[in-house]
């Protein structure tokens, strides 16, 4: 297993995150200790062991392929933080040519 | 009051719907200030839905206080966090809402509980602190701590709450009252607000097994809007419940008995356990060799969950946004920063880590492989016995404060409750008397009884014999 070490301003970043200099700081230490906690994991023996990622896994449901209604669009939006015409409003996306 | 009480009530004409619902913003003006359980309730509407209640239907009439992330139409659902306060209000009913509705029964009060269901005290919770009934200078336990409060605390008659490693059980345990864990599966996640999506479940807190096995009943069963929640027939789990453990196996781990365990959570305990074995039920010793990476094994999967699931907080569609921001980035960054508490953030950024390329087989894969191994473990213990018991945690309710800079120490808290949710078996807290504690003269302890997958009949069975 690799030194449990997270670089947690490169992370953050990952996660969409600005953390402040102290937030950076306090869970460095934090992670840190829990990542080395995490460490006993390397002690079990998996070889050959599947993995589970569902308690009860179940595959390919399908529901009916019938029509119903959707949610209406009205008491969606209501919850935008910005609206316009019945869209959600955001900041430009697409940087000047 | 226990709902079939409340029910002979209804129809001997001594109470109504509405004089309950009135009753109970009563109990929550005078003493909900002090415990702090609930975030909101809406007394016009529930007034108004208690007053065309169906008296016939199997929970006409009956209040049910909803804890905080389950959507509720046109309610609030907070997470306990800033991010969600603003707001929001619930665009539909999620599933269990839908079916308790359709069952009679009348959601009222939304109810604290830590931020995003992260935490095992309802400290972290971004909104308010919520106090332990027992005693207010201690926890209540989470994270579905308001809606365990209220239940012990008489502002609520019955509470749902949802389950990720403990959330209800050990709650229940710290404030005296039932919690069940239904199995992974059994109950839909439809409109639960999702934390970590392969162990969420939702399950009823209430003051007695028949009430849980009531709601149960309700709740229980298969949703096209969730492709996890299982087929599985629904039996009555209201007909064997008194049958008793006469010839029950049941399984004491050794494992979770060892050191670290309070000794007045485990003479209590202890003595729930010659009490069943005093109605014949046979008590046998069993090995659960893989609960040493519970805790490792959760704190992976769990925040690499949730980092993916709480992406979808980014200040677009709902939630708070930023004011002003520059450009998209700052957006994201900046409404995710304002927004979320600081044990979300850590989990968020713990599990983007342990899913980034490079660490992923060290720390996802492994942790996943392990989880095979704890399953099996449970899969091979209820081939020789018909239920596990054990302590829902190592010690009673704790003071308030007193781990906020230590996580880890926080999250070894969990150890007896996060392998049910892993292994995805059914899981109940039983109040089994009182402890002296670190300064105080009686704390509430739980017994945690096990069953295996889909197993609730027999689980609430051997819960109301210990009861």
């Amino acid at each position: 297993m690799p030194q449990p070490h997270i670089d947690v301003r490169y992370v953050a970043n990952l996660a969409r995150l600005a953390l402040d200099e102290a937030e950076i700081a306090t869970f460095q230490g934090q992670l840190d200790a829990i990542l080395g906690y995490v460490e006993t994991l390397s002690q079990a023996d998996v070889s050959g062991i599947e993995p589970t990622a569902h308690a009860a896994a179940v595959f390919g449901r399908m529901r009916a392929d019938e029509p119903h209604a959707s949610l209406p669009a009205a008491g969606l939006l209501d919850n935008a933080p910005d609206q316009a015409q019945s869209q959600l409003r955001v900041p430009k996306v697409v940087a000047d040519a | 009051m226990s709902i079939s009480e409340l029910k002979k009530q209804f129809i001997e004409g001594r109470t109504t719907p509405v004089a309950v619902i009135n009753r109970l913003a009563g109990e929550i003006s005078a003493r909900d200030a002090r415990t702090g359980a609930y975030l909101s309730h809406n007394l016009e509407t529930a007034l108004a839905v208690a007053g065309r209640a169906d008296l016939s239907l199997p929970l006409g009439g009956v209040p049910i206080a909803i804890k905080d992330n389950i959507n509720a139409l046109g309610q609030p659902c907070t997470c306990g966090s800033r991010i969600l306060a603003e707001n929001y209000r619930a665009p539909y009913d999620a599933t269990v809402i839908r079916k308790l509705r359709a069952a009679g029964a009348i959601p009222f009060g939304r109810m604290n509980m830590d931020e995003f269901a992260m935490g095992s005290s309802t400290e972290n919770s971004a909104l308010q602190t919520t106090r332990n009934p027992h005693d207010p200078e201690r926890i209540v336990g989470g994270s579905s701590g308001g809606s365990a409060a209220a239940v012990a605390d008489g502002t609520a008659l019955v509470a749902l709450g949802s389950d990720t490693g403990g959330s209800i059980r050990q709650p229940a345990s710290h404030c005296g009252v039932v919690g069940l864990k239904p199995s992974y599966g059994r109950v839909s996640r439809y409109g639960l607000v999702a934390f970590a999506s392969s162990l969420d479940q939702i399950g009823p807190l209430t003051r007695s097994v028949e009430d849980a096995a009531r709601i149960l009943q309700v709740i229980a069963g298969p949703d096209p809007a969730d492709s996890t929640c299982l087929d599985a027939p629904v039996p009555d789990y209201l007909s064997g419940l008194n049958d008793g453990v006469k010839g029950l196996r049941l399984g004491l781990p050794k494992e979770y008995f060892g050191d670290g365990i309070d000794p007045g959570v485990r003479r209590q305990v202890e003595a729930a356990v010659a009490k069943l074995a005093g109605q014949g039920a046979e008590i046998i010793d069993i090995s659960l060799p893989h609960t040493g990476y519970a805790v490792a094994t959760y704190y992976v999967i769990a925040p690499a969950e949730a980092s993916s699931n709480l992406s979808r907080f980014d200040g677009i569609r709902y939630g708070h946004r930023t004011a002003s921001p520059a450009d998209i980035d700052t957006l994201y960054q900046r409404s995710r920063e304002e927004g979320f508490g600081p044990e979300v953030k850590r989990r968020i950024i713990l599990g983007t880590y342990v899913l980034s390329s490079g660490y992923y087989d060290a720390y996802y894969h492994r942790a996943q492989q392990v989880r095979t191994l704890i399953r099996r473990d449970f899969e091979q213990a209820f081939g020789g016995v018909d239920a596990i018991l054990s302590p829902v945690a190592p010690t009673p309710a704790r003071k308030l404060g007193v781990n906020a800079e230590d996580p880890l120490q926080e999250y070894l808290s969990d150890i007896f409750t996060l392998a049910a949710n892993l292994a995805g078996a059914c899981a109940i807290s039983v109040p089994c008397g009182t402890t002296a504690f670190d300064g105080a003269a009686a704390l509430p302890v739980g017994l945690q009884i096990i069953g295996p997958h889909l197993g609730e009949a027999m689980l609430l069975r051997v819960a109301r014999a210990a009861e």
